[in-house]
């Protein structure tokens, strides 16, 4: 099973090296990995994608609870959550297909954030179902550097999927 | 007033109750040195070499309960700790290690002596430290002890560049420590313990299986309360020993590869399995498929991520053993009309009958020394009262086996990591704890080598420590493993052509020798080591080479598929070869 877990830590040196230790020295595995500031600048949040069955999810968040620097660990499983990631991606398409990019981008509400005489650069966000399903269709046009920022998830208010 | 980093230092072990550190020195913590030069209430203990005061800090704080503490300089001197980090961190011992490193403005620049050590010990250590800023000084060391001695304790590791101990900032001691991160849950949840308690109740065949944690929570008193009072037999892990008595009638000694065939035949036939403390080590589960195939598991410690990470648990209460074990006890005693004693009369008598009929023996022989008699005469000669360490290998088991402990912390041997050369310098910091005790480091030929220049710290301090070296003339414990597994190719693990003459070591450091080759020796040899209480002693005991540890479970066998000595002499070794 893949679960989105949120941690809350305190944002000092090394701790980005802690919890990405943690999973490689037992073997756990981080499908993406993104970290950034808080709205207090003293903690970070890092939205980590892994994988793993119950028992290894479990191991997972306690171990990470044990850090000393780790101050919440959240579970997004659980819990009724919005997910969204980023992803540029550069494009050299044809002469003659560069509008159908265009459309393309504009039905998954991508922007183009840079356009060169050969390349267009397009932003888009969304969940991983809409980017999988939009990198599927731009791909036959020549994708030529594609970069994403891993899923950041936060919860939904108030409604708790009863398990 | 402001003082130096050093002097902070010094001052914060102070406050934290801190009269020895082992230590080494060097460039970067020449400032250290320098103010315990003149400190009177501090004693710095030189060891020979830093894994040495590591390990000597790890056996200070396991016979003390307190928090051990070592100093070393940086590079060579921190990498030489990762050992004995390592090793504190695989039996939860609380440390507080300082490391010297160059000065902040070199850091990252491979300055002469820089080791990454705060990089290199973070999966070994509970938590570390880098301090770039001597105002952040006291607060960090204050952290530190509470980490180390709180929730499951464990080292910690404090890097200090050299102009942080030499620069100077003002002394403030943190009356209170919060660190938001780290609420360690002590108190058990009282339902779970009820509960526990109806369990244990219902069930006819329960076994507890004791640990660490009961030692380390200073729980002995409250296990025995409750394994007494409802009648419960008792086993214990390798670290576990001590935490119940070994003499007691309930006792079944050690479980596990090389435990007794009473308590592994208990833990296979119970219907509820009370682990306390412990954390299903696979040296004692065998596979886990088929350990307590019957049994419900009840799993009580303070370390969550020991809960349900090797066995299945039916029932996990996390907080502090001995908290718990007291809620357990009354939560008992509230059970109205429970007959303890009647529901369990059948399966203690099964447990006798077990007891009777495979106990834990060995051949005696008249002509040669069989090791385990050594250790029992060790045992009777100290009437079971002395602090006994161990190395690693043959010479552990059988100090497990038969020695009997009936107090905690008087049992000395690397668990978890399985660390020779672990039980020599444990044994100084365990006689500088108890400087009233007799100390003994059961030794194989091999690990003693692995620390032997400790006897320069040993003599000097005039510590009367006794090193009973159960000379095989092997590395027998994987001498054990090549007859039994590997076609009896002993490779590389002769000894006895390369060893030196102990007596003449121990002499040459101004220590004392003893040496026993016969059986009618041992008594006296050990006898004689008693009288000597101003320096160690090394006492040579030459053993029979072939002696092995039995019972035994191979690797990856369930724990009561256990072979014996008798078996393998009448050829029974078809369960040897189904298993490799
Ligand atoms: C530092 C270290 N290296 C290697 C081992 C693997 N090992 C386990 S037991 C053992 C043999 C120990 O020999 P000795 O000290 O003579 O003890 P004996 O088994 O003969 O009693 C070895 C090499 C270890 N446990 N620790
Ligand atoms: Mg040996």
């Amino acid at each position: 099973m893949r679960h989105t877990i949120s941690v809350l830590v305190e944002n000092k040196f090394g701790v980005l090296s802690r919890v990405s230790g943690l999973f490689s020295g037992r073997g756990y595995n981080i499908e993406s990995l993104s970290v950034g500031e808080t709205i207090d600048p003293a903690t970070s949040i890092m939205t980590i994608v892994t994988t793993g069955d119950d028992q290894v999810v479990e191991q997972i968040t306690k171990q990470l609870n044990k850090l000393i620097d780790v101050i919440k660990v959240v579970d997004f499983m659980e819990i009724d959550h919005v997910e969204r990631e980023m992803a540029l991606v550069k494009v050299s398409p044809r002469k003659e297909d560069r509008t159908q990019v265009l459309q393309l981008a504009e039905i998954f509400r991508g922007r183009i954030v840079d356009s060169g005489p050969t390349t267009y650069t397009i932003e888009i966000t969304g969940n991983e179902s809409k980017m999988n399903a939009f990198i599927e269709l731009i791909k036959p046009f020549g994708i030529k550097e594609f970069v994403r920022t891993g899923k950041v998830a936060i919860g939904r208010e108030g409604i708790r999927k009863t398990k | 007033m402001k003082k130096s980093g050093a002097e902070i230092l010094i001052e914060c072990l102070k406050k934290e109750g801190v009269k020895h550190v082992f230590g080494y020195p060097g460039g970067v913590v020449l400032n250290i040195f320098d103010i315990l030069y003149d400190e009177k209430d501090i004693e710095l203990i030189l060891t020979r070499h830093e894994q040495g005061a590591v390990h000597a800090a790890d056996g200070y704080a396991r016979a003390s309960g307190k928090v051990g503490v070592a100093i070393v300089t940086s590079g060579p001197g921190a990498t030489n700790t990762v050992t004995g980090i390592a090793n504190a961190s695989m039996d939860s011992t609380p440390i507080v290690v300082f490391s010297g490193q160059v000065p902040t403005m070199l850091i990252g620049n491979d300055a002469f002596q820089e080791a990454d050590i705060v990089g290199i010990t973070r999966p070994c250590t509970k938590h570390n430290y880098l301090v770039k800023d001597v105002n952040d000084l006291s607060k960090t060391i204050r952290e530190a002890f509470h980490i180390a001695s709180t929730g499951r304790p464990g080292p910690v590791l404090i890097d200090l560049p050299k102009d942080v101990t030499a620069g100077s900032g003002e002394f403030i001691w943190p009356e209170e420590v919060k660190i938001r991160g780290y609420n360690p849950t002590v108190h058990g949840n009282k339902y779970m313990i009820n509960q526990a308690a109806q369990m244990i109740a219902q069930a006819k065949k329960p076994v507890i299986m004791a640990g660490g944690g009961v030692i380390l929570s200073e729980a002995a008193k409250e296990l025995r309360e409750v394994a007494e009072f409802a009648k419960i037999p008792v086993t214990m892990t390798l670290m576990g020993l001590g935490g119940f008595p070994g003499t007691s009638k309930l006792s079944m000694g050690m479980l596990g590869m090389h435990g007794t065939y009473y308590a592994n035949t208990a833990v296979q036939n119970a219907d509820l399995l009370i682990g306390i403390g412990v954390r299903f080590d696979d040296r004692v589960t065998g596979r886990t498929n088929a350990f307590a195939p019957n049994a419900k598991i009840i799993q009580i410690d303070i370390d969550p991520t020991s809960i349900k990470k090797n066995v299945r648990v039916d029932l996990p209460v996390v907080g502090d053993v001995k908290n718990v074990l007291k809620e357990l006890l009354k939560s008992m005693k509230e059970l109205k009309d429970q007959q303890w004693s009647a529901v369990r009369t059948a399966w203690l008598k099964q447990i006798e009958k077990w007891k009777d009929e495979r106990p834990l023996t060995y051949k005696h022989d008249k002509n040669i020394i069989k090791p385990e008699f050594v250790v029992e005469k060790i045992y009777e000669a100290t009437r079971g009262e002395a602090i006994i360490c161990t190395e690693v290998g043959q010479n552990q088991m059988w100090a497990a086996q038969f020695y009997k402990y009936d107090h905690p912390r008087r049992w000395l041997s690397s668990g978890g990591l399985g660390t020779m050369g672990y039980g020599f310098p444990a044994a100084i910091g365990a006689q500088f704890a108890c400087p009233d005790k007799i100390v003994f480091d059961i030794a194989g030929d091999g690990s003693i080598q692995m620390n032997i220049q400790e006897l320069a710290t040993a003599v000097i301090n005039k510590l009367p420590i006794k090193v009973a070296i159960l000379n095989n003339g092997y590395l027998g414990m994987v001498r054990q493993w090549q007859e039994l597994f590997f076609k009896e190719r002993y490779s590389h693990t002769h000894l006895d052509a390369g060893n030196p003459d102990f007596v003449k070591v121990a002499e040459a450091y101004g220590a004392a020798g003893l040496r026993a080759t016969k059986p009618e020796e041992v008594e006296p040899v050990i006898k004689e080591s008693l009288k000597i209480k101003n320096r160690p002693v090394f006492l040579d005991f030459v053993v029979d080479w072939k002696e092995k540890v039995y019972p035994m479970v191979p690797a990856g066998a369930a724990i009561d598929e256990m072979i014996f000595d008798e078996e393998k002499e009448a050829g029974k070794e078809k369960k040897l070869k189904a298993v490799k």
